[in-house]
Order: C-alpha cells, then structure tokens, then sequence
C-alpha cells in the first residue's frame, strides 16, 4: 500500500491496485532512449554527495550536519532555518542538485515536477509537534506535519509549478518510482522532475536525489543506474 | 522598557528560529512584517505564542494583533500596559 501526498492538501490512501488499473488504459509512447539521469545529489552517513563525488564530510548530528552543509554550500535562503528537519534535507539535497542549473529559465514553471518517497512521511515532525500540544501547540511545528511540505519549499524556492507527489512506503521502490514518473514524462506533463527518496527519522537520515530530464547526455534512466545511485547492489532495501 | 525590548528581541530570534539574525540587528521601531523582517502570518501565530507562554497574556482578539506586533516597541508597550492592568 502507499500513502500519497499530493499539492500540499489532505492525504489521500490508496491500494496499489488503484494505480495500476488507472495507468494501464493509458496509452503510451516509447521515451525511454531520450530519458536521462541528468545529476545526482546524496546526503546520508555524515557526508554530501554530488553527481557520484563527495563534497561534504562531518561527523555530527543531523540537524548540526544540515547546517553545517547549508554554511558550507554558502545556501542564502534564510527561510531554511525554520523548515523542520525532513524539509531542510531534501531542501539541502535539491539546492546541490540543481546548483549551476537554471531550470526555472530552461523550462515552463509546470513542466518541473517533484516526486519523493520516504518510509517515515513526516513522523519526525510529528513528533517535534506532539511535545509542544502538551503546553502550547507550535503553529510552526505544525505547518511541517505532512511529508510533502518539503516539495512544497523547493517548489517555492524555484517558482515549480509542475505535477509532484510524495509516496511513503516501508521499504525505497525503483521501480514504482520509475513507472511513475516515466508515466508523467510519456504523457507530456513533465519535462524535468527531481526525484528521489527523503527520509528522516530522529538521528537516521538519508537524502538520494536525481533529476530526470529529456536530454542526450547524461545516465540512461533505468532500473540498474537507480539502484547504482542509490547504492542498492549489496542488499539493501531502504533507501 | 529598554531591557523588555532587549529581551522580546532574543525572544523573537529564538520563538521563530531565526538564526541568522542577531538582536542588534532588529531596530526598536522596525516593521516586523512584509518589508520588515518579513516575518509571514505564521511567525504571527508563533508571536501569539510567545506572549502567553513569556508573559502568560492572551491576546483578546485578532484585529488586536495588527497594532500589537508592528514593532519590538509595540509589542513592549502592549506587554507593559497589559501587566500594570493586572498588577
């Protein structure tokens, strides 16, 4: 089952089912030759990763990571200091990824999407927030209670208008992942979608961005680079 | 006053996470909104929140807020009055 969250509203539940019957009466031109992995960004274990080279190491605790990566990247976007957590990382994570790329002048405002996944929807700030409602409950806390908030700050940041989705799953999904938004590109929607898993929970933490875009240059965007990027040859599930 | 003012300006730096700001930074008189600081109707709700929980005053009403929080010096004349009331 997968929990979406969708345009900053209510979340919706559906059964995998849903989708599956939906997108097959869908036809469907063949993009796959043009579709590529146009860069990477990953934040997770106390480093930052850009298009596959670290850039960042520290050891420390993640919000004093986050913080220390935004400094580092000279990231000028005060409004980062209020985001909770989950947002700062995947906020974090899209600023390096897109850095040196003007996507809001290469494309229309709704032809960037954004599509996360994560295993712990907002639970992180969900958390935060419930401490507060014992005194005085947090407006500010409160705003960072949906998962899909963090979209919503990149979104504004770049002035994105386009299609975006956050699915929350237990275990990281390449290949829905890839359906997906493939689904979104094939149906002319999307020119550009930053993709990836955002995930937060407490002291565990992992950010693996990448943005998919129709060019001819780049990674072939298929299941074997995705799990390249997100490391996955040795087992693991998550993300 | 100067000291309430002092301290409403840590205050406010702390409540709204504004870490890249010092206190010397926010004028006595400053807009603490749109052209202000900028803060947004959120950090507004925040600010309702500090005064009850600091100064345990619960604003009446909204349209209240408004004249309340146009600076650091409002909010201190506000909290002032509001405390010689109830002394």
């Amino acid at each position: 089952m997968y929990y979406i969250f969708q345009n900053c509203g209510v979340p919706i539940i559906r059964p995998n089912t849903y989708f599956c019957t939906f997108y097959i009466i869908i036809k469907r031109t063949d993009i796959s030759t043009t579709l590529q992995i146009t860069g990477t960004c990953s934040i997770y274990g106390g480093n930052v990763w850009i298009n596959e080279q670290l850039v960042f190491s520290a050891e420390l605790p993640v919000a004093d990571l986050l913080l220390a990566a935004y400094k580092h990247f000279e990231t000028d976007y005060p409004k980062f200091y209020k985001m909770d957590r989950l947002a700062q990382l995947g906020f974090l994570a899209s600023e390096l990824l897109v850095k040196n790329r003007q996507l809001s002048d290469t494309y229309g405002a709704d032809q960037v999407g954004i599509v996360f996944s994560n295993a712990s929807a907002s639970l992180d700030a969900d958390l935060g927030y419930f401490e507060t409602v014992k005194n005085i409950p947090s407006p500010a806390q409160f705003v960072y209670t949906l998962p899909n908030i963090v979209i919503g700050e990149i979104s504004i940041r770049h002035r994105f208008k386009g299609e975006n989705a956050f699915f929350v799953s237990e275990e990281f999904d390449p290949e829905w992942m890839l359906f997906f938004v493939k689904d979104l590109f094939e149906r002319k929607k999307l020119k550009a979608c930053i993709c990836g898993w955002v995930e937060l929970l407490e002291e565990s933490y992992k950010a693996v961005l990448y943005l998919a875009e129709l060019s001819t240059t780049g990674k072939e965007w298929n299941l074997s680079n995705i799990n390249k990027i997100y490391k996955l040859t040795d087992g693991e599930v998550n993300g | 006053m100067e000291k309430l003012m002092a301290d409403l300006k840590r205050q406010i730096i702390a409540q709204l996470n504004l870490k890249d700001l010092q206190p010397e930074d926010i004028g006595d008189d400053q807009s603490l909104f749109v052209e202000g600081l900028g803060l947004d109707s959120i950090d507004a709700l925040e600010l309702i929140v500090l005064l009850q929980q600091e100064y345990q005053i619960k604003l009446a009403n909204a349209e209240e807020g408004q004249s309340v929080f146009r600076s650091v010096r409002t909010m201190a004349q506000y909290i002032t009055e509001h405390q010689a009331k109830t002394a």
